[in-house]
């Protein structure tokens, strides 16, 4: 019971991009096809369940004088292991992903998770936790990559579905489009937490 | 000619910002001002500098001679790391001034992802120390540029009349966006 509420609270309520704001890089620079999006959400999940756990497991054994540290030294450990994996069974979408996938060791989201959620609870907990905010990073990236391909390319995973009459608009698959469509997601936001807010102050 | 190139097209061209989504993170968090925008950018020119030919050496001379090439990313992390530790207390004893400008910032400057970036395209890119070196310069003069400009930008904003959904973080991405667009003029003076 206890399980499923820390995951499900990674995919909305807490929402590591679009709640928190954290881990805005990638997801403005992978989100010009879905497929990207999509390999780069499988290898953050990858990398943020594996060093939750062992963070967990090592809770107890590491000072916390030095546990900053310790928390990157198992992250890049887990991230060099998935940029092995990638480089050898994925490499055309290795190739694309490029420097953004050792780039993962310095996202915001999964030193904060370690720091606020796994460096305190015992295993399965961080297990679910790391589960839940990976999905709910992944989702948030391919929505925005969805977005930024079909106006941008026509296509959705590189199939045709605006038909040849579309003219793509080439501006949503520059590095602009990925800003704009931010700033239309967080607009977005914007206005539903506000509704929110009124509706609560109605009843 | 090469190097002027180099440094041109990494300050311009393909802005580690606005093109290449490198440190987007302090360029939402830091450009509420220009006078922490300065701070920060003259932080990170400091450090992505120091910590980019370190980076090298430390590829080139330890990685590589003992075969440990895959381990770069780690040892790279840990070598920004200790680093940026290393400036905070040495500033803090040898040159308080400096310090109390650049002490806010250097914390921050670990988990940015545009020094951990640089350090590894420059190996990357197989360039040599110095142009690492001005690989490096030109990179960070590009962030801080972007930065000061974005603060520039948004000290204005802050008078101006906005619909209540824009305000906060979604107008300074459409102020982000024209600002790419912008720099996408500059493609082909090279």
């Amino acid at each position: 019971m206890k399980l499923g509420k820390e995951f499900t609270k990674g995919i909305i309520a807490e929402n590591p991009l679009f709640v928190q704001v954290l881990g805005t890089c990638p997801s403005l620079a992978v989100t010009t096809s879905v497929n990207n999006a999509l390999g780069m959400g499988v290898a953050f999940t990858a990398v943020l369940v594996c060093s939750n756990l062992v963070i967990s497991l090592l809770r107890k054994a590491v000072p916390s004088d030095i546990r900053i540290p310790s928390y990157i030294v198992v992250i890049a450990s887990f991230v060099t292991m998935i940029e092995m994996i990638m480089n050898a069974f994925a490499p055309a979408l290795y190739a694309s992903l490029g420097i953004f996938i050792p780039l993962i060791v310095v996202n915001c989201v999964i030193l904060g998770r370690a720091e606020a959620f796994a460096g305190k609870n015992p295993a399965l907990p961080s297990i679910a936790d790391g589960l839940g905010m990976g999905v709910g990073y992944t989702l948030a990236i391919v929505a925005i990559a969805s977005i930024r391909e079909v106006l941008g390319a026509g296509t959705f995973l590189g199939i045709s579905i605006l038909g040849s009459a579309y003219q793509p608009a080439l501006i949503m698959i520059l590095p602009a489009g990925s800003f704009i469509t931010m700033g239309f997601l967080f607009a977005g936001m914007n206005i539903y937490n506000r509704r929110k807010a009124m509706k609560k102050e109605v009843m | 000619m090469e190097l002027f190139a180099l440094i041109f097209g990494s300050i311009f061209i393909s802005n580690i910002v606005l093109a290449q989504f490198l440190g987007i993170c302090p360029f939402l968090g830091l450009s509420k001002d220009i006078k922490s925008a300065v701070g920060m950018g003259l932080s990170v020119m400091f450090v992505m500098i120091m910590s980019s030919s370190i980076c090298w050496l430390v590829y080139t001379f330890l990685l590589v001679r003992f075969g440990l090439e895959y381990l770069k990313t780690i040892a790279f992390i840990l070598t920004i790391a200790a680093l940026v530790q290393l400036l905070e207390m040495f500033l803090k004893k040898n040159v308080p001034a400096l310090y109390k400008a650049m002490g806010v910032y250097l914390p921050l400057i670990t988990t940015n992802c545009a020094i951990l970036g640089v350090a590894l395209l420059n190996i990357q890119e197989d360039y040599n120390l110095i142009f690492t070196i001005a690989n490096a310069f030109a990179n960070s003069a590009g962030f801080t540029l972007a930065l000061i400009l974005m603060a520039g930008i948004r000290e204005r904003l802050d008078d101006a009349d906005l619909p209540d959904a824009m305000k906060g973080l979604p107008i300074v991405f459409f102020v982000a966006s024209s600002m790419a667009l912008a720099f996408v003029g500059f493609t082909g003076m090279i």
